[in-house]
């Protein structure tokens, strides 16, 4: 691995890495939102696909999902906007997997006498390009409600517009707090600093200074507004798939399947933000460099490839536990109220927002003296 | 090399989005085009390394104000094209002077000393570091001045809002 190869491998590992374990990931979840949406309500779920009479919990359902969208009609109406009505699930699937690209999944890998930073880009604003990303791919259901020439579609793109606008806004405040602590806007540098440990001076190296622990009301706040921006249960008025109709109504075979899958690499994005920014990225407890240095003194050598993949197993396994929680609150919660959304998004997680920035910067005055 | 082809193809793009943006009479289409000449113009922001620059225009022009052009096109004139006269085609000709003056400002702009002066694009500052320390610094009073006026915008609405209710 060296010259050219090895240069295209760095750059386009960390990619391709990264692509691999979303795109799946947002497979996997049609099926761990019927298997566990199921096992909430006492029933067995959805067990029938076979291949040769293999069936597999169930998990052959994706594939038969996809091959039915495949072949279903793809369904035009007559006064739709062609282009726009064509481009509007590409715009929604293409910002949900281009957030993920300044999520850091590892630690740096010296391998071969290079050194490669685990995320797919290294940017030095790289939470504001998670951001931006989530905030661009509104435009995809704008552009579908728009462009089917029907009302009730247009109707669910306003709706999600709102709901996102008011989302984003909470999203980018509550975020504040943390890039307040850590002094970085980059998502290497904030998971980095997750491994200090937590008020030293008290507590001595036996907490780590996870986000969860320095920002709880950001925590909160982040998790609210970012289901908001997943358009799931409960902020699903903007498709509200069982009552009201949502914005893409007009949509038929793989370009529904591709509004619905959009909304779950948004779910991912939204784990891994979750993990990358309050749950330590890929921080392991007491988990250096060098191996494991025990605050009660006990030290475990460990080779410098065994580190990072403990890293990057333990960044992917808080990522499958947050989108565990996020599909428990799913299917937990009944779907807010218009109105009760935008209060929640306006008047709630907003003001709280501004709150936590004030209290942080002045417990930041405090403790740096 | 591949920078000077990357920038002529990103100046190809937010001219002619500009250009889709004044020429296409339909509103939604216009709005879309407004956000592709956003995006181009981070993109060149990006290769100038002026990283936070870049994210600021899309979070804020793109990813919230052309949102709310498009969310106030659908809410106004959901999907009718203005295809009717323009009543404003008087004043397409002040048009022709207007322009020239432009022209001419940008040209008196370019001559200038601002831009004589080669500077390499790393020592220009754009990191978010640069930009609060200026910001709080040197355009403070700029910087205030522009917060106190959003702040009356803000009010402005509401109370034009409050008067509409009654």
């Amino acid at each position: 691995m060296n010259g050219l190869a090895g240069d295209l491998a760095a750059a386009f590992g960390p990619v391709a890495f990264v692509m691999f374990v979303v795109l799946n990931l947002g497979g996997i979840l049609t099926w761990v939102e019927r298997k566990q949406s199921a096992i909430m309500q006492d029933r067995i779920g959805a067990n029938r696909a076979s291949i040769f009479g293999i069936r597999m919990f169930g998990l052959l359902h994706p594939l038969a999902d996809a091959i039915k969208m495949l072949t279903k009609e793809d369904f035009m109406p007559a006064r739709a906007d062609r282009l726009l009505f064509t481009l509007a699930p590409f715009v929604s699937v293409f910002f949900g997997l281009a957030a993920f690209a300044s999520i850091p999944f590892g630690d740096t890998l010296r391998i071969a006498g290079r050194e490669i930073e685990l995320q797919a880009v290294t940017l030095n604003v790289g939470i504001l390009y998670v951001l931006a990303m989530l905030s661009l791919g509104v435009f995809g259901l704008m552009m579908a409600g728009w462009a089917s020439a029907n009302n009730y579609a247009l109707l669910g793109g306003q709706r999600a517009a709102a709901l996102m606008i008011s989302a984003e806004i909470a999203i980018g405040a509550s975020i504040m707090g943390v890039v307040m602590v850590y002094g970085s806007l980059n998502m290497q540098e904030i998971a980095r600093g997750q491994g200090q440990p937590l008020l030293p001076q008290i507590f001595g190296s036996w907490i780590p200074a996870w986000g969860l622990l320095t920002q709880p009301l950001a925590f909160f706040l982040f998790l609210t507004a970012g289901i908001a921006t997943t358009k799931r249960v409960p902020f699903d008025m903007p498709e509200g798939e069982s009552e009201i109709i949502g914005y893409f109504v007009e949509y038929s075979g793989m370009k529904f399947g591709m509004f619905a899958m959009a909304d779950f690499l948004e779910t991912v994005v939204v784990a891994g933000m979750t993990t990358a920014l309050f749950l330590g990225g890929w921080q392991v407890p007491y988990l250096q460099a060098g191996g494991f240095v025990f605050p009660w003194g006990a030290t475990v050598g460990l080779p410098h490839l065994a580190v990072v993949a403990l890293q990057v197993g333990t960044f992917l396994f808080k990522v499958v536990v947050m989108l565990w929680i996020l599909m428990l609150i799913r299917w937990t919660l009944p779907r807010f109220r218009y109105d009760q959304a935008m209060r929640l998004g306006w008047l709630g997680l907003f003001p709280l927002s501004i709150l936590n920035i004030v209290v942080t910067g002045f417990i930041l005055l405090v403790v740096s003296g | 090399m591949g920078s000077v082809i990357a920038f002529w193809i990103l100046a190809a793009l937010v001219v002619g989005s500009a250009v889709g943006l004044v020429v296409r009479r339909n509103p939604i289409h216009g709005a879309l085009f407004l956000v592709v000449n956003l995006g181009g113009v981070a993109a060149l922001y990006l290769m100038m390394h002026a990283e936070f620059l870049a994210a600021a225009q899309v979070i804020v022009y793109a990813g919230a104000i052309a949102v709310l052009f498009v969310f106030a096109i659908m809410v106004l004139i959901p999907g009718k094209e203005e295809t009717g006269p323009d009543p404003l085609r008087a004043q397409r000709w002040l048009a022709v002077p207007l322009g020239g003056f432009l022209a001419l400002e940008i040209a008196l702009v370019l001559r200038s000393t601002v831009f004589t002066t080669s500077r390499s694009p790393a020592t220009v500052p754009g990191g978010v570091e640069a930009v609060g320390r200026l910001l709080f610094t040197d355009y403070l009073f700029p910087f205030e001045v522009t917060s106190f006026l959003l702040l009356a915008a803000l009010i402005g609405v509401m109370a034009l809002t409050k008067r509409k209710a009654s």
